[in-house]
């Protein structure tokens, strides 16, 4: 095409009658035919546009309604709903809410389990997947192979010889059953780095040995940075897993005090329906629902791209 | 004679590394052995036997399974469970709408990418507290906006005939954003060149979508049903967080939320486990299926 190209314009335009004015008209046309294009185009878009923002408030509705009710009177709550604007804002509401539950002590409960877990869990994650990517080790992937089934099994089907288990030890009530299993690390993760480390080549890492380079110096100077993107990202979706996780939490943890803070505004939401109380109820959701919004907020590329590249490697 | 200092020499350095590599996956492995493997065998074991948790166990053989499938109470909550399901086909179309709108070349699409994605980050016993009070009759959001357009809406969690539906709309609305992304992740893969080679042989618009966008999206919407399958099998937060006590005339209880109330409420660990066990085993049936046909697949994309 682009070959003879030059040669049928040669042909077809003569080199002098209307040079100036042929390629204007054809300019036009095709300008008529784009614009309309275009226009088509701008007015689907105009049209997708609207309709994704009447989606959008439908998906935020909730959430501001919420923040809305928490900000209210009790009695506004009650004959009001639909109120978007407290008037009187009543920030009272968060200070009773403070007050009324032991949110102080689930937030730090909440800290303690998902910092723990995801700080130690991701480090023996990574190391695992290194060896189950670079290193020489008999049966290694078969070894791999179980470690994947065990996915398989859902948590319900574990939970209560599980429970026995802490049970027996005497964790019951107390953080540690959540903490534990954590601490060994996590298999998703381990399987998404695993994938990940295909990309860094072997030959650095064999010439780090030629070096003399023990295997813990290679992964810390050389595997870590090549795989801090993916790590981080495991990092902050494992995080906020932990963070929101309830059926464990619900399972293990009867004294207030000692319960994350999804038990505690669970067991808020109960105490405090029966008194009809609602802005306190929503104070306290909207307390639990902002680190990990704020989470969002600041890690928003890196959550969108893990979570899409979940699913490529699915 | 030179060979074998070599040998030896290369037989220690393998030795080094296998030693290593074992330690590096030591932690994950025992992890899994106490936490996973040890549970599961046990979970296996209990459901033969009577067991309250604070005696021994019983052996009882067959027992459990047996009152399992004459127990009404199972089969409704099985029931509900496979009810609450019908929420993923309506989610996944929803959601590739989304993403086809999504992936136009127009402005604002990576604000509402965020947007459809708050629901799916946010704390689901917080999200499912703010639905309870939403679907509340008298002072919930959902009735109230309904009010505006002359509906007169149920009082959705205290009626038999709402409650499910209520609950699986909420689902909708939190995990439509994750099906979202990965769905518009897999569009923007889809190499632009066959939809150029398509409008030459001059297909429209929705024969390029019928046979380049549909098939190509196979994949991603083959892992979409599954999981959620398989985490739509195991619904409790909501169920026990919006109806406490299994919802009117027990129409929300799901299976996950029956084990839990026979196991902690009535210590009944024998029979719950048991229940667990089938649980687990529908679930492992699902999976298989996925890993069977996902090998296919990709088989036939090489």
């Amino acid at each position: 095409m682009t070959l003879d190209a030059p040669d049928t314009v040669a042909t077809i335009i003569p080199p002098r009658t209307g040079s100036a004015r042929r390629p204007r008209l054809a300019d036009t046309t095709l300008d008529t035919q784009v614009g309309s294009r275009t226009r088509r185009h701008r007015l689907t878009n105009v049209i997708v546009t609207i309709v994704l923002a009447l989606g959008g408030i439908v998906m935020i509705a909730p959430l501001v309604w919420t923040l809305s009710t928490s900000l209210k009177s009790k009695s506004a709550a009650l004959t009001d709903p639909l109120q978007w604007i407290p008037n009187p804002i009543q920030w009272d509401n968060y200070i009773r809410v403070w007050s009324a539950e032991p949110l102080a002590a689930g937030i730090m409960n909440s800290i303690i389990v998902s910092v723990s877990v995801t700080i130690v869990g991701t480090a023996v994650s990574a190391l695992a997947a290194f060896a189950f990517a670079k290193m020489r080790l008999p049966f290694k992937n078969g070894i791999f192979l179980a470690l994947l089934a065990a996915i398989m099994i859902p948590f319900p089907t574990i939970m209560i010889p599980q429970f026995m288990m802490f049970s027996n030890l005497g964790l019951v009530d107390t953080l540690w059953p959540l903490i534990l299993p954590g601490l060994f690390g996590n298999i998703v993760m381990i399987f998404f780095l695993r994938q990940f480390l295909d990309t860094v080549p072997d030959s650095i890492i064999e010439a780090a040995k030629l070096d003399g380079a023990g295997y813990l110096r290679i992964f810390t100077t050389l595997i870590f940075p090549a795989i801090r993107p993916a790590i981080a990202a495991q990092f902050i979706l494992w995080f906020m897993a932990v963070w929101n996780d309830y059926l464990a939490p619900v399972i293990y943890l009867n004294t207030p005090e000692k319960q994350t803070l999804q038990v505690v505004i669970a067991t808020f939401n109960s105490t405090y329906a029966t008194q009809r109380d609602y802005p306190l109820i929503m104070a306290a959701s909207f307390i639990a629902l902002i680190p990990v919004l704020v989470v969002f907020a600041v890690f928003q590329r890196q959550i969108i791209e893990s979570v899409a590249l979940t699913g490529a490697k699915g | 004679m030179a060979a074998l200092p070599h040998a030896a020499r290369r037989s220690t350095l393998h030795r080094r590394e296998h030693l290593t590599a074992l330690g590096f996956i030591a932690v994950p492995v025992i992890g899994f052995l106490v936490f996973v493997a040890f549970p599961m065998v046990y979970a296996v074991y209990v459901s033969f036997t009577k067991w309250n948790g604070l005696t021994d166990p019983r052996p009882i053989g067959l027992q459990n399974y047996i009152d399992i499938a004459s127990d009404p109470y199972f089969w409704q909550a099985m029931g509900n469970t496979l009810f609450m399901m019908i929420g993923i086909p309506i989610g996944l179309v929803l959601s590739l709408l989304l993403a086809l709108a999504l992936n136009r070349r127009m402005r604002g699409t990576t604000f509402f990418r965020t947007v459809y994605y708050v629901p799916v980050i946010s704390s689901l016993a917080a999200v499912a507290i703010l639905w309870q009070l939403a679907y509340n009759g008298d002072v919930g959001l959902v009735n109230h906006l309904l009010a505006l357009v002359g509906i007169e809406g149920p009082n959705w969690l205290q009626d038999p005939l709402w409650a499910k539906p209520a609950i699986v709309i909420m689902a909708i609305w939190k995990g439509l954003g994750f099906s979202m992304l990965l769905y518009l992740a897999a569009l923007q893969s889809v190499p632009r060149h066959l939809y150029e080679a398509a409008a030459i042989d001059g297909a429209g618009a929705f024969r390029q979508f019928r046979y380049i966008t549909i098939p190509m999206l196979r994949p991603v919407t083959f892992f979409l049903v599954i999981t959620s399958i398989i985490g739509g099998s195991q619904i409790f937060i909501e169920i026990n967080i919006m109806t406490p006590t299994g919802g009117p005339e027990f129409s929300t209880a799901s299976i996950v939320w029956y084990i839990w109330q026979k196991a902690f409420n009535y210590s009944q660990m024998g029979y719950a486990t048991a229940m667990s066990v089938v649980l687990g085993l529908l679930v492992f049936v699902v999976t298989a299926i996925q890993f069977q046909i996902n090998r296919r697949s990709q088989f036939s994309i090489e």
